[in-house]
């Protein structure tokens, strides 16, 4: 059995499952690491939500430009045929159904893909929700980024979130340190195990699986 | 028409920003640019609080980060409600301390929401219906409707008393462009308030910004503050 992907083995592994010339937009945290195997030379244009399109790189040196911000606020570089727009272009680019994937963090995707990744529902936290709303019913297919297993060891894939929900039934794909979960009309099938089988996976889960 | 106002050094910088928003009254709701520190038009914002109105109403993408600007603002107490989509941010503790205080009230908006009821204010447009926010806590009350297959929930506008923006190149006819991710919000917001007020770093003559990249254009544009 192949052992669980590390966190750059799972970014690799959803860049490649990025088509080529598509439009994408990774959300803020783990997601950033796909960037980092994304051959741009395939065309793959990448989407920021404050308002551009072929965003590069982080910025390094002299490139800084305070007015050059990714959404996690990061100083980042142009390519060519970058263009800039205003928020409501930006966000109409995702309602509208314009961007072929975005790859967004979780706290929780239940069976049929509902996905909760905004609020943990604690009462002292500040609620935050950015575009991941805008996001997860925008794009046409939402992949996320997560581990299986919370610090816990409770399974953060579930039969029905428990957290607050930020989209119905949105989530197509969910990439784990276990492997790769695709949530289908017929159930959740698991593309090849690592670190664990089928089965210890089904009884870790407590979900049927295939 | 549109005002210009160009300050020639920093300290009349102030005064210029200063008279700019010398009419915001208590209560006001000021709809304010910027995602992080791009686009925050810092100098109208310590103008506004230099000013005093209280009971404010502020929309903005964030609430503020570390200890200037918009932070600033919410730290004088000028502040009744913040309308964003982001508070919660590693340097956000002005907001959070006064949140969590009870001092200050919070709606929490999809971004994507958030400019769009601020498009639609501006646009002319009642309402719209959004997928965005469907089934979650943010829809909860608001009226919903399936429109060809797909859930939508209500969303009125958002229009603001004053807008708050920073450009980069105004000309005299108010005419502006921005500068890369700094334009964010800026041209939404400019076409949604009563008064709209820019801060930009240059101005230049009528007639010398191609009318081909005017971004947003003049007859949205009251006052245009030009801080060197």
């Amino acid at each position: 059995m192949s052992d669980r992907l590390t966190k750059d083995q799972i970014a690799a592994m959803i860049a490649d499952d990025i088509p080529t010339g598509a439009f994408v937009n990774l959300g803020i945290g783990q997601p950033t690491l796909v960037a980092d195997h994304l051959d741009l030379e395939r065309g793959v244009v990448l989407h920021t939500e404050n308002g551009m399109l072929g965003m590069g790189r982080a910025a390094v040196g002299d490139e800084v430009d305070p007015d050059l911000i990714n959404a996690g606020k990061i100083p980042v570089v142009e390519t060519p045929g970058a263009s800039y727009f205003h928020h409501a272009d930006s966000f109409a680019m995702m309602r509208g159904g314009h961007l072929d994937v975005c790859v967004l963090g979780a706290f929780q995707v239940a069976v049929n893909g509902d996905l909760a990744n905004w609020h943990t529902g604690a009462p002292d936290a500040i609620p935050a929700v950015g575009g991941a709303m805008d996001l997860a019913i925008g794009a046409k297919d939402v992949f996320v980024m997560m581990t299986l297993f919370g610090k816990d060891g409770a399974s953060k894939l579930v039969r029905e979130c428990t957290y607050p929900l930020t989209g119905v039934a949105c989530v197509s794909r969910v990439y784990t340190e276990h492997g790769v979960f695709e949530i289908t009309p017929a159930g959740v099938r698991l593309r090849e195990p690592y670190g664990a089988t089928l089965e210890e996976l089904e009884d870790r889960t407590g979900l049927p699986l295939r | 028409m549109t005002d210009v106002l160009e300050a020639t050094d920093a300290t009349d910088a102030a005064a210029v920003a200063d008279a700019a928003v010398a009419d915001v009254p208590d209560g006001a709701t000021v709809l304010i640019g910027g995602f992080g520190a791009a686009g925050q038009p810092v100098e109208l914002i310590d103008a506004l609080r230099r000013r005093g109105a209280r009971d404010l109403t502020v929309v903005n993408n964030n609430a503020g980060n570390g200890d200037t600007g918009l932070a600033a603002l919410l730290a004088s107490g000028a502040v009744r409600k913040m309308v964003c989509s982001f508070p919660r941010q590693s340097d956000s503790w002005v907001f959070d301390d006064l949140y969590r205080a009870g001092k200050i009230e919070l709606e929490v908006v999809p971004q994507g929401n958030l400019a769009e009821r601020m498009r639609a204010a501006g646009a002319g447009i009642g309402a719209f219906f959004s997928p965005t926010g469907v089934g979650t806590p943010l829809a909860e009350g608001k009226e919903e409707r399936t429109i060809d297959g797909r859930r939508y929930v209500l969303e009125l506008p958002i229009r603001g008393d004053y807008a708050l923006v920073k450009a980069h190149v105004a000309d005299r006819t108010g005419n502006l462009v921005y500068r890369k991710t700094a334009r964010n919000f800026g041209p939404v917001m400019a076409t949604a308030a009563t008064t709209t007020v820019v801060q930009v770093s240059r101005v230049v003559a009528t007639g010398e910004l191609d009318p081909e990249v005017v971004v947003t254009p003049g007859i949205y544009v009251d006052r245009v503050v030009v801080t060197p």
